[in-house]
């Protein structure tokens, strides 16, 4: 660490805690053990404050500000488990999973997708928007990998880690709003990829069932994203 | 004036279903109809789909039966990959369909037929449910339970839970199973095997009393289909279609599942969402078949487990042609209770069941695939096709029930013109009518690809389309 880091100090529901001047509220608050909810964010890829779901309140902010982009300050006040936080957060998983086909019982995920698993920890017992039943295709014609657009919550995960990790770039997004999607390379069949390495990175960070190994059967595809923390952890060892 | 009755919905099955009864100037039945009011559509929304999930997709279209679904399935799904799966697999798949056969009987016969049966077919229909045969009969009502217990027991010990496991996969099954299941699952042998023949003695001392509905349910010739195996036993995980005539004579035998389509076409009717199988030599609908327990003891030569070879000689004794009344689907189905159980013991009693090899790996190497096995309730055919990828673009079902319908159509019109007088209706005679849609034990969730019991409305509506007469079951 350069000597040259400030500490700050500031108080996350109600205790006070202390952090370095670069660190972030969701940084913070997972040193000390208080839970936020996430899905975009991965340590060890660049936070994008995309899915919502770690929302926090700060005394003297109108706003609700993402912790995983949030810069601490010194004597700032924030509140992670407010009730209206709770309902915010149960709202955005209702809406993830009203906008496409996420069929858990079936998925090759169910039982391994930290969208579920999230759903369960708050509570989530029935979805109150209407299912919008997109037609979305599945991609199979990578010699290893699936991608199923239905079950996709555009964390962006895999962009990132194929961009900043392997390096490769081969994902991107495509279209705005609730047309956005992921697509491969100048939007082409996985199959087809130039640029893609087959390394598997991006099927292990998906939190979801959307990548996928080839060949799982329902509930069969767990995810493996532990490499990633020892890959950054590495990569900076050998840097310094 | 001529009248139509309609029971709606026919209770004690699975599914929603409804029955008109269509009277003459007489009052009396000349035409009955069974309506699958229900339609799932599982056919269309698998398409684009990867086929390795459809055993757990396919399964959802039954809570009763999913694994018959599940296995039909992968059967299909095996074909996809052109593969032969390892022995011990295909073992441990007979296992689970076995265990599902003994749940699914123990379900139809105790907690569904068994208050016709204890109670009487006029009993009042607040006494006849499961909780009355449970103050009439509590032995016979607790052993159902029991029974059915055991079933599932096996289902979750074998695939993790109890409905809709997802241990079936396409290759075989995804966990070899352990010594100490193994020897948990015979341990309730005995006392399942003791149940089901303590309820196959009771149910044909039960015989005698009801004569009429043996002549009248359903009874009528017609030719029956089932798989068998190489000796002609009983088989209800893999083997050849054989197809018996009334008389008891094989017409077809050896018939590969595989060529279904060449025997088997289905017909639409216009007021049901179940389709109607029938067996194409004959055309329709003289090629009406029936399927299920009745129809596969009546094509076999022996069931191939000693107990319940006894108890097939004597079934088979009935008559001296095939059993043709519907009303013995129980009968049946109490015999391959104890067949199913019988063996399950024979297939754990093999060493090479512990076998760690359990699921055959390969791409798809077919893009057409076929599945049967038989289900509870009769043949169960799965048809897939997939593109190059291995994404689903076509599926054709054929469930058991299907094959089923022409033959309930027709067993309803002979019990209603039996029983049922329009002049003075009578609650226990639309129940003999509906007794005889539950002998088939029909899965319409399954068959039209909910359950839940509706409060039962029979109506007597004129041809204007005005109710005369109501009676409500609430």
């Amino acid at each position: 660490m350069p000597t040259s880091v400030k500490v700050k100090t500031l108080r996350i529901d109600g205790r006070d805690v202390s952090a370095r001047e670069d660190q972030t509220i969701l940084e913070v608050a997972r040193e000390n053990d208080i839970w936020i909810p996430t899905l975009c964010h991965l340590d060890g890829l660049s936070p994008v404050g995309a899915c919502r779901l770690c929302l926090v309140e700060i005394k003297g902010s109108t706003k609700l500000l993402p912790a995983c982009v949030t810069a601490v300050e010194e004597g700032m006040e924030v509140s992670t488990q407010t009730e209206g936080l709770e309902s915010y957060r149960r709202m955005i998983l209702e809406l993830l999973f009203s906008e496409r086909n996420h069929v858990c019982s079936i998925c090759k995920s169910n039982g391994h997708c930290e969208m579920q698993t999230l759903a369960q920890r708050l509570g989530l017992t029935h979805i109150h928007f209407p299912y919008r039943y997109p037609s979305l295709p599945v991609d199979l014609s990578h010699e290893l990998f699936g991608m199923d657009h239905n079950r996709c919550i555009l964390c962006t995960r895999c962009v990132r880690v194929c961009a900043e990790i392997e390096g490769a770039h081969v994902w991107d997004v495509m279209g705005r709003g609730v047309d956005a999607r992921i697509i491969c390379d100048l939007n082409q069949p996985w199959g087809t990829s130039e640029t893609c390495t087959s390394c598997g990175k991006c099927v292990h960070v998906c939190p979801t069932g959307a990548l996928f190994e080839r060949g799982r059967s329902a509930s069969e595809m767990d995810k493996r994203p532990e490499f990633l923390p020892y890959l950054t952890l590495m990569r900076r060892a050998g840097g310094e | 004036m001529s009248k139509t009755i309609v029971i709606d919905p026919v209770t004690r099955i699975e599914g929603h279903a409804r029955i008109t009864l269509h009277l003459d100037d007489h009052g009396q039945v000349h035409d009955a109809r069974f309506h699958v009011t229900q339609f799932r559509g599982f056919e269309k929304l698998c398409e684009g789909r990867t086929f390795r999930e459809m055993p757990s997709l396919m399964a959802r279209i039954c809570g009763i039966c999913p694994v018959s679904h599940l296995i039909a399935s992968a059967k299909a799904c095996d074909a996809l990959l052109a593969v032969r799966i390892p022995d011990a697999a295909a073992d441990l798949r007979r296992v689970m369909n076995l265990a599902q056969i003994v749940q699914s009987h123990a379900l139809s016969f105790f907690h569904l037929a068994s208050p016709d049966l204890l109670l009487g077919m006029d009993a009042s229909p607040a006494e006849r449910n499961i909780v009355g045969v449970l103050r009439a009969n509590p032995e016979l009502a607790k052993g159902g339970i029991r029974l059915r217990q055991y079933g599932q027991q096996v289902i979750e010990w074998l695939g993790g839970k109890r409905i809709h496991p997802s241990w079936v996969v396409a290759g075989g099954v995804n966990e070899p199973l352990s010594s100490d299941l193994r020897d948990k699952i015979l341990a309730g042998i005995p006392e399942a095997l003791g149940i089901a023949q303590w309820a196959l003695e009771w149910f044909k001392r039960k015989l005698e009393d009801y004569n009429e509905e043996i002549r009248t349910f359903a009874n009528f010739p017609s030719l029956f289909i089932g798989l068998v195996n190489k000796r002609n036993e009983l088989a209800h995980y893999d083997g050849t279609l054989r197809v018996g005539d009334a008389s008891g004579k094989i017409v077809a035998e050896r018939l590969d599942p595989q060529d279904y389509s060449e025997w088997i076409a289905e017909h639409v009717e216009e007021d049901s969402f179940l389709k109607s199988p029938y067996y194409k030599p004959l055309g329709y609908p003289a090629g009406m078949y029936r399927v299920g327990p009745l129809a596969r003891l009546n094509v076999v030569d022996r069931c191939g487990t000693p107990l319940a070879d006894q108890e097939w000689a004597e079934f088979r004794a009935l008559e001296r042609g095939a059993v043709l009344s519907s009303f013995h689907y129980h009968y049946a189905r109490l015999i391959e209770i104890i067949y199913a159980l019988e063996r399950i013991r024979e297939l754990l009693d093999d060493p090479a069941i512990l076998s760690k090899h359990v699921r055959a790996q390969a791409r798809p190497n077919a893009f057409e695939g076929i599945g049967v096995a038989e289900a509870p309730r009769g043949t169960l055919i799965h048809h897939y096709k997939i593109d190059e990828d291995g994404l689903m673009t076509w599926a054709n079902l054929i469930i058991a029930t299907g094959h089923n319908n022409l033959a309930m159509n027709r067993g309803i019109l002979q019990a209603a013109k039996h029983f049922v007088d329009g002049n003075k209706l009578e609650e226990g005679m639309l129940n003999r009518v509906e007794a005889v849609i539950r002998a088939y034990d029909p899965c319409l969730s399954c068959s039209t690809h909910a359950l839940g019991r509706m409060p039962l409305v029979v109506q007597l509506v004129s041809p204007e389309g005005k109710v005369v007469n109501e009676a409500r079951r609430s």
